[in-house]
């Protein structure tokens, strides 16, 4: 990836839409996104469930291409890209963490870690130690050895957190990470990202929680696929 | 990502599901297996029948009386005009410079007695070359010899079996048989040979060849067996033996010589034509352990669409996932395969172990053939799954449950 130039954030989306085509009808998942993230930033987007949230996320992600407008990272236009190269992307730019962990079961905590590291070609022993470190960063490094289905839900996050750091991406991406947890579990969750956030990682939150929303710096709000104002969302929301 | 992280990642999903790794290969072990068993029947009727006629030579001409204008086996006995004499015999032998050994043959059947005890035997006329040229010698005393031929003696060598059912125990060296009511000395016992395509070689009884014309009152031969004594000779060899008698019988091509090892290779054809339909057969089988390792692999690919989704939600190219099922459908397939090798070359030895007269033998292009193809068909009926699994949209993936 070309380093941008200064005045470049670290992702830049212009006039981003999504329509889904499902036999006859055509449904809208987000319309004429403009959204720019700088690095170091710590972003919540919240909307209600079905208001196009996930959709900006696959797409932030690369999980999916938009069908209008355009998105860049670090100035590096991506909706043109093959399948192959979207796959990379993920791979060395975006960590995601899921609401519902998304960890391979019979997979110990820090196989599951390596998994990233595995479709970059990193050598094994080299996997172990990266898997290890980004397994300390969030605490967990004793679970190593343990499967990941025997892991509480807290764990689970946290490994999958650990698997999001581990190829050192530009952008970590959290779909509802707190949504399974219990308070407790949450609250640790949501200072392990600020600290990650203090130490320089890019944050982007996907929540309908204000109470975790106020934890990130800067909040944006999307209803029906549209992002709106703060005032608009709490009327619409009302 | 390569090769050997492939098959870390194969072993480790068999290491989750053993049994199910273990029954999707055991359709591809029965498949080898068969074939390797059934490829080895038919190889062990093969050598078989090779080894029956391993003492007859590959070397060896047969002149018949008659002329037969297809090619097939010899002429029906007595169904020639034209007979093969004595003088024929000695023609060859004088001018016949390719030949080891030329042995004018009469076949008759007689009842054979000593004191109270008969017995209805083959009588063969023979002549001393007779022994080298059928690879039959005898045990104890001496074979027919020139002297006993031109003074047409009344003595005669004796089967084992002939032996055993007339004598017991008893020694029969020098007694008298009576053969057709004549006296004849026994000068000799043969090996115990057994029994070859029918004939007992054991029930048999030798005379001199000029005496059992007498004794059968004819002076026709029923064949001139006669060794090239060089096998790369033996179509020139043919051509001698025609030449010789044509010019003999005035001539007359009233006479067929057939090269023994020709008749032989159509039924090796044959043996040959029936371990490739066994093969084909029990290649069948294999072919359905193949569709088995598919069906699995379906079943595997459905079931893990929630892990696909997550792989390529951390970088898995769609490359990766095809290839990631591929191996495993190979992995599967070819360690199938060797347990079958195993199996069927453990079960062909058994059986060589059962049965030791049928020498069973797995031929190397057997194996080869069917551990390739084993390895081909977890290739061949992965691609499908493995495209599939491939194919899988990321964001569908993950959300199935």
């Amino acid at each position: 990836m070309p380093s941008a130039p200064a005045s470049e954030p670290l992702i830049r989306l212009r006039g981003v839409g999504k329509v889904y085509e499902t036999g006859t009808q055509t449904v809208v998942g987000l319309t004429d996104v403009d959204l720019d993230i700088a690095a170091g930033d710590f972003l919540a987007v919240m909307g209600p469930s079905g208001s196009g949230k996930s959709t900006l996320m696959n797409i932030l992600g690369c999980l999916d291409v938009p069908t209008a407008g355009t998105y860049a990272i670090r100035g590096f236009p991506v909706e043109t890209l093959s399948p192959e190269a979207l796959a990379r992307i993920r791979n060395r730019e975006i960590g995601f963490v899921f609401q519902v962990f998304h960890l391979l079961p019979r997979y110990t905590a820090q196989k599951n870690v390596e998994l990233p590291l595995l479709y970059a070609g990193v050598g094994r022993e080299e996997r172990a130690r990266r898997a290890v470190d980004a397994l300390r960063t969030v605490g967990i490094e004793d679970r190593r050895e343990h499967l990941s289905n025997q892991l509480s839900g807290g764990q689970k996050q946290k490994v999958a957190i650990a698997r999001a750091l581990v190829n050192r991406p530009a952008l970590l991406l959290a779909d509802e990470p707190t949504g399974n947890l219990d308070t407790k579990s949450g609250d640790e969750l949501m200072e392990i990202f600020t600290r990650l956030n203090a130490e320089g990682a890019t944050i982007v939150l996907v929540t309908h929680d204000p109470a975790i929303a106020r934890r990130a710096k800067r909040t944006v709000y999307i209803i029906d696929g549209r992002l709106v104002t703060a005032e608009e969302f709490r009327e619409r929301r009302g | 990502m390569n090769a050997l992280e492939f098959l870390r990642v194969a072993f480790e999903s068999f290491r989750t599901n053993r049994l199910r790794a273990a029954l999707t290969m055991l359709g591809v072990i029965i498949g080898v297996a068969a074939v390797i068993l059934l490829v080895a029947l038919g190889q062990g009727a093969k050598n078989y029948v090779e080894s029956q006629f391993a003492g007859l030579g590959s070397n060896i001409l047969i002149a018949t009386p008659g002329k037969i204008e297809t090619k097939g086996g010899p002429p029906v006995i007595g169904a020639a005009k034209h007979k093969l004499t004595m003088s024929d015999a000695s023609v060859l032998e004088k001018k016949g410079y390719l030949f080891a050994g030329v042995a004018p043959l009469v076949f008759g059947t007689s009842e054979v007695r000593f004191g109270s005890r008969t017995r209805n035997v083959p009588v063969l006329g023979v002549t001393p070359a007779f022994s080298d040229v059928r690879n039959l010698h005898v045990e104890i005393g001496s074979f027919v010899t020139d002297s006993d031929v031109e003074a047409k003696r009344r003595v005669c060598v004796l089967g084992r079996t002939v032996r055993r059912e007339l004598f017991g125990n008893a020694n029969a060296l020098g007694q008298v048989v009576k053969i057709s009511g004549a006296r004849f000395r026994v000068i000799g016992i043969m090996e115990s040979k057994g029994v070859s395509l029918a004939m007992d070689l054991d029930d048999v009884v030798y005379v001199p060849v000029r005496t059992a014309q007498d004794l059968f009152d004819t002076d026709a031969l029923l064949e001139i067996i006669i060794s090239v004594r060089n096998k790369s000779d033996i179509d020139s060899g043919k051509e001698l033996a025609r030449s010789l008698l044509f010019k003999a019988h005035s001539r007359h091509e009233d006479f067929t010589i057939t090269i023994q090892a020709a008749m032989l290779s159509s039924l090796f054809t044959i043996l040959d034509t029936l371990t490739y339909v066994l093969g084909g057969i029990a290649a069948i089988s294999l072919l359905v352990g193949g569709i088995g390792i598919m069906n699995i692999m379906l079943v595997t690919v459905k079931e893990r669409t929630n892990e696909i989704g997550i792989r390529k939600a951390v970088g898995a190219t769609d490359r990766d996932i095809l290839f990631q099922f591929l191996i495993e459908s190979t992995v599967i397939s070819s360690a199938g395969g060797l347990c079958g090798l195993a199996v069927g070359v453990l079960g062909a030895w058994a059986i060589g172990l059962l049965a030791p007269s049928l020498p069973i033998a797995v031929p190397p292009w057997a194996i080869a053939l069917s551990v390739t193809f084993s390895v081909f068909v977890g290739i061949f009926f992965g691609v499908y799954p493995a495209r599939k699994a491939a194919a899988l949209h990321p964001i569908d993936a993950l959300r199935y449950e």
